[in-house]
C-alpha cells in the first residue's frame, strides 16, 4: 500500500520505509487498569539499556518521582489520586476514616517549581525541583513529614470521599507517522524492520530537532552526552527473539508486547469487557489508525482523559501540514525575490527620469 | 508586566497561606463534595480546591490569564483544562538563543546577497562590496550559531549524509550549501588586495564571482523563508500555529535587514535600491505580523504577554521607525540612512528573538497543548454528529 506517506492510516510502515522482507509490526498495549505502580518496568528498562540514573529525588507528585519521559527515563509510571471509584468497584473504605487526597497540596507545591525550573520542567526527573527562584514571590510550602493522624480522622463520615489511584506506565509511542523521525536531518532516527522508531547513536549529532518534532514530548537530548535518547523498544532484544525488558518485567501484564494487529484486537476485547463491568470511563488511546499520527505502535487503555496522565488529547504529526507550509514559504520566497528585482528596476527607472 | 506579577503574587500568597493552614484545610476539604461542578474550580475558597485539582492543573495563575489580554473572551472555560500536576506535555526545545540569532543572521545573509547581486548588475560598486561582505559575515556567523548549538558539534557534517524532504533542517542545510559558496566567492573577491588583482587566480575569481554571486542571490529567497518552516514544522504550539503567516514575517524581516544593511554601509547615491528593498520588506513584515497576531487563537496569550510581547513590540516600533526613516530621510541624509538601517536591523533581530521565545514559552504550559486539541476534538465530534461519515 502506498499513499499516506506523511499522515493518515498506513498499514505497512516498515515496507513503506524500504524494508522488503520484514517481520510483522510489533508494539505495546499498556492496559493501565491493571497497573499496580510497582515501577518494575522503569527499573528493567534502566538495567537492560544502561540508561543513566537521573536524580533520586522526591518530586512531590504522589508516588511519581520520575516526573516525565525523557532522555534518561524511557518508561515513566504516572500516579494520579482521585476522589472517586472505578466503575462499580468498592474501594473498601466504607466506614474507614478516609479523607480527600493530598494531591491538591502536591500540585500547589509542584506547580510554581515546575515553571521556574530549567526548560519549564522538561528535565523533570533529571534533577531535584529547586525552590522557585524568587522566594519572596513564590513562597512554596514544604510538604513536611507525614502526620500521625489517620487521614480523615478529624471529619465525620459525610466528609469522606471515594478514592481511586490511577497508575499508567508511559513510553515512546513508536508512531506510525513519527514527528521525531520525519524531522531528523541526519537520518539518525530510522524505522526498523519491526516498524519501531530508533535513534542510531553513532549518527545523531544532537541537533535537537526531534525534541520539538515529537507531539508527545517523549524524546530529549541527554545532558553532557549531547545526543537524543528514547525508548528503542529493545531493538537488540527483538533481534534475539526476546520481548522488551519492561514487558518481561511487568508482573500484572499491564504492559503487553506483541504483534500490533493482535494487540489491537486484544485491546478491543478488554475494552468491551471493562465496559460490560460498568467501567464506562475506560477508553483506548493511540489505538486508532485514523488519528493525527496514524495510530501508535505503543497504545494504552486509560481510565480518564489522556491529559490527566500528561498525554496530549489529539496529537498530530507536524508533517501533516508540511505541504501547505512549504507552499506558504514558496509564496513568501517569491514575494521576497520580486521585491529584490523590483527594487533595482524601480531604482533604474527613477534614475532615468 | 506588572499586571501579571500582581496576579501571581496574590496567587502565591494563597499558597503560602495554605501552607500555614495545611491542617485546617484538610478539614475544609472534606466538606467538598467529590463531584464539585467545574465552575467552582477557579474560586479562591478551599471548597473548590479538590474539584479544581481534578478539573484543572492547580496552576491558578496561568489559568486565570485566559480571561485577560485586552478583555477578549476566554476561548474555552478554564475549568475544562486538566493536566498532570501542571507538568508540560511537550518538551521545551533544547535550542538556545543561538538559534534565534541564526534566524536573524541567515535572513541578513539572504537579504544582503540580493542587494549585492543587484548592485553588481547595475554598477553600484560600494553597495555591491558592502552587500557581499555583509552577507558573508552574516553567513559565517549563522554557521557558527548552527554548529555550536549542536549537542555534538564535531558531527555537524552528518547533516550532509542525507537529503530528507520531510526535514526542514535537512532541506535548509542543502539550501545553505548551495547559497554559501556563491556568497563566499563574491565576498573573497571583494577582499583581494590591489597588488594581487593581476594574478591569474584573482582574475579567475573575477570571472567567476558574478555568476556564483548570482547563483547565491537566486537561492536567497529560499534561505530567507525556509527558517519559518523550520520553526513551524514542530509540535511547538507557538510556532506551529502561526505557520501560515510566519514565512511572510521572516521573508519581510530578511529583506528589511538586508536593505537596512545596505543603507547603513553604502553612500546615499548608490543605496536607492536598498531603500526600496528595505521599505517593501519592512512593510511586508509589519503587515504579516499584524495578520499573524489577529489570526492567533489561544496561543495569542503567549504572544501578548511578558518577554515575548516586549521583544516584539520593540521590534514593531523599530521597524516602523526604520520604515519611516527610509521613506522620508534616508534618500537625502547619510546619517539618516544609517540610523534607519540600524533601526531596521534591530527590528528584524528582535522579531526573530520574539518569535523564538514565544515557542519556548508555549511548551512550558500544558494549557497551550491541551486546550486547542480539546477544541479540535470537540469540533470534530460536533461535525460527526451532524454528518455521520459515509461508510465508503
Ligand atoms: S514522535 Fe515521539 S512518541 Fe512518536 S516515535 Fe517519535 S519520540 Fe516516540
Ligand atoms: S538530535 Fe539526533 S536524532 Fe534528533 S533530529 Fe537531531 S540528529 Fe536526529
Amino acid at each position: 500500500m502506498t499513499g499516506n506517506r506523511i499522515s493518515g492510516p498506513l498499514h505497512d510502515v516498515a515496507g513503506e520505509a524500504g524494508h522488503d522482507d520484514h517481520p510483522p509490526r510489533v508494539g505495546f498495549f499498556t492496559d493501565t487498569s491493571v497497573c499496580i505502580g510497582c515501577k518494575a518496568c522503569e527499573v528493567a528498562c534502566k538495567e537492560w539499556n544502561a540508561v543513566p540514573e537521573d536524580g533520586l529525588d522526591m518530586l512531590g507528585m504522589s508516588y511519581d518521582n520520575t516526573g516525565s519521559l525523557g532522555a534518561n527515563s524511557w518508561r515513566h509510571v504516572a500516579f494520579i489520586e482521585q476522589p472517586r471509584s472505578t466503575g462499580r468497584q468498592d474501594p473498601g473504605f466504607l466506614g474507614l476514616p478516609t479523607g480527600p487526597t493530598g494531591t491538591s497540596i502536591m500540585a500547589e507545591a509542584v506547580g510554581p517549581r515546575l515553571r521556574d525550573s530549567e526548560r519549564g520542567g522538561s528535565e523533570l526527573g533529571t534533577g531535584p525541583l529547586d525552590a522557585p527562584k524568587a522566594e519572596s514571590e513564590h513562597p512554596v510550602q514544604e510538604l513536611g513529614m507525614p502526620a500521625f493522624a489517620r487521614p480523615g480522622d478529624a471529619t465525620g463520615a459525610e466528609g469522606r470521599t471515594d478514592f481511586r489511584w490511577l497508575m499508567a506506565s508511559d513510553v515512546c509511542k513508536h508512531c506510525t507517522h513519527a514527528g521525531c523521525l520525519d524531522v531528523c536531518p541526519t537520518g539518525a532516527l530510522f524505522r526498523t524492520e519491526f516498524g519501531t522508531v530508533v535513534v542510531q547513536q553513532d549518527i545523531c549529532n544532537g541537533c535537537g530537532y526531534c525534541v520539538s518534532g515529537c507531539p508527545y514530548g517523549v524524546i530529549d537530548r541527554r545532558p553532557h552526552d549531547g545526543r537524543a535518547q528514547k525508548c528503542t523498544l529493545c531493538y537488540d532484544r527483538l533481534h534475539g527473539g526476546l520481548e522488551p525488558a519492561c514487558a518481561k518485567a511487568c508482573p500484572t501484564d499491564s504492559i503487553q508486547f506483541g504483534e500490533l494487529d493482535e494487540l489491537r484486537e486484544r485491546a478491543d476485547r478488554r475494552l468491551a469487557q471493562l465496559h460490560e463491568l460498568g467501567v464506562g470511563e475506560a477508553r483506548l488511546y493511540g489505538r486508532d489508525p485514523d488519528d493525527g499520527v496514524g495510530g501508535d505502535g505503543a497504545f494504552f487503555l486509560l481510565l480518564d482523559e489522556p491529559e490527566v496522565y500528561g498525554l496530549p488529547p489529539d496529537p498530530v504529526v507536524p508533517t501533516r501540514d508540511a505541504p501547505s507550509m512549504w507552499r506558504r514559504a514558496g509564496a513568501a520566497a517569491a514575494a521576497f525575490a520580486l521585491a529584490g528585482v523590483g527594487a533595482f528596476v524601480s531604482a533604474a527607472i527613477g534614475a532615468r527620469r | 508586566m506588572t499586571e501579571r506579577e500582581g496576579t501571581s503574587h496574590s496567587d502565591t500568597e494563597r499558597v503560602g497561606e495554605a501552607a500555614a493552614q495545611a491542617e485546617n484545610r484538610d478539614i475544609d476539604q472534606r466538606v467538598a463534595p467529590p463531584a464539585e461542578p467545574p465552575e467552582q474550580s477557579s474560586e479562591e475558597g478551599s471548597i473548590g480546591r479538590e474539584a479544581q485539582l481534578f478539573q484543572g492543573s492547580g496552576l491558578g495563575r496561568r489559568r486565570r490569564r485566559g480571561g485577560r489580554g485586552r478583555g477578549e473572551p476566554t476561548v474555552v472555560p478554564d475549568a475544562e483544562f486538566r493536566s498532570y500536576y501542571g507538568r508540560p506535555v511537550l518538551k521545551a526545545p533544547v535550542w538556545e538563543w543561538k538559534i534565534a540569532a541564526y534566524l536573524f543572521a541567515g535572513g541578513l545573509a539572504a537579504g544582503s546577497s540580493v542587494v549585492a547581486a543587484g548592485a553588481d548588475l547595475t554598477g553600484r560598486p560600494a553597495l555591491r562590496r558592502a552587500g557581499w561582505l555583509g552577507s558573508f559575515a552574516a553567513l559565517l556567523a549563522s554557521l557558527y550559531f548552527l554548529v555550536s548549538d549542536l549537542g555534538r558539534p564535531e558531527r555537524f557534517h552528518h547533516m550532509l549524509r542525507v537529503l530528507k524532504p520531510t526535514s526542514p533542517m535537512s532541506v535548509g542545510t542543502w539550501i545553505l550549501s548551495v547559497f554559501g559558496p556563491g556568497v563566499g566567492a563574491a565576498a573573497v573577491r571583494e577582499l583581494v588586495p590591489r597588488r594581487w588583482r593581476r594574478t591569474w587566480p584573482a582574475r579567475l575569481l573575477d570571472r567567476l564571482a558574478r555568476p556564483l554571486g548570482l547563483s547565491a542571490a537566486v537561492t536567497a529567497p529560499g534561505v530567507a523563508s525556509y527558517t519559518a518552516v523550520l520553526l513551524s514544522h514542530t509540535a511547538v504550539p507557538g510556532w506551529n500555529e502561526v505557520r501560515d503567516e510566519l514565512p511572510f514575517v521572516f521573508a519581510g524581516s530578511a529583506a528589511a535587514s538586508g536593505g537596512g544593511f545596505g543603507m547603513l554601509c553604502a553612500p546615499v547615491e548608490e543605496a536607492a535600491p536598498a531603500r526600496v528593498f528595505a521599505a517593501v520588506g519592512a512593510a511586508g513584515e509589519l503587515l504579516a505580523a499584524k495578520r499573524m497576531e489577529q489570526r492567533m487563537g489561544l496561543i495569542g496569550e503567549v504572544y501578548r504577554h511578558g518577554k515575548v510581547h516586549r521583544l516584539r513590540r520593540a521590534s514593531e516600533v523599530l521597524t516602523l521607525a526604520g520604515l519611516a526613516g527610509t521613506v522620508l530621510v534616508a534618500g537625502r541624509s547619510r546619517s539618516g540612512a544609517a540610523a534607519s538601517g540600524l533601526a531596521l536591523l534591530a527590528g528584524s533581530a528582535l522579531q526573530r528573538f520574539g518569535v523564538f521565545e514565544a515557542g519556548m514559552e508555549s511548551t512550558k504550559d500544558p494549557r497551550y497543548v491541551v486546550v486547542p486539541q480539546r477544541e479540535r476534538l470537540a469540533a470534530r465530534e460536533a461535525r460527526a454528529a451532524v454528518a455521520p461519515p459515509d461508510p465508503g
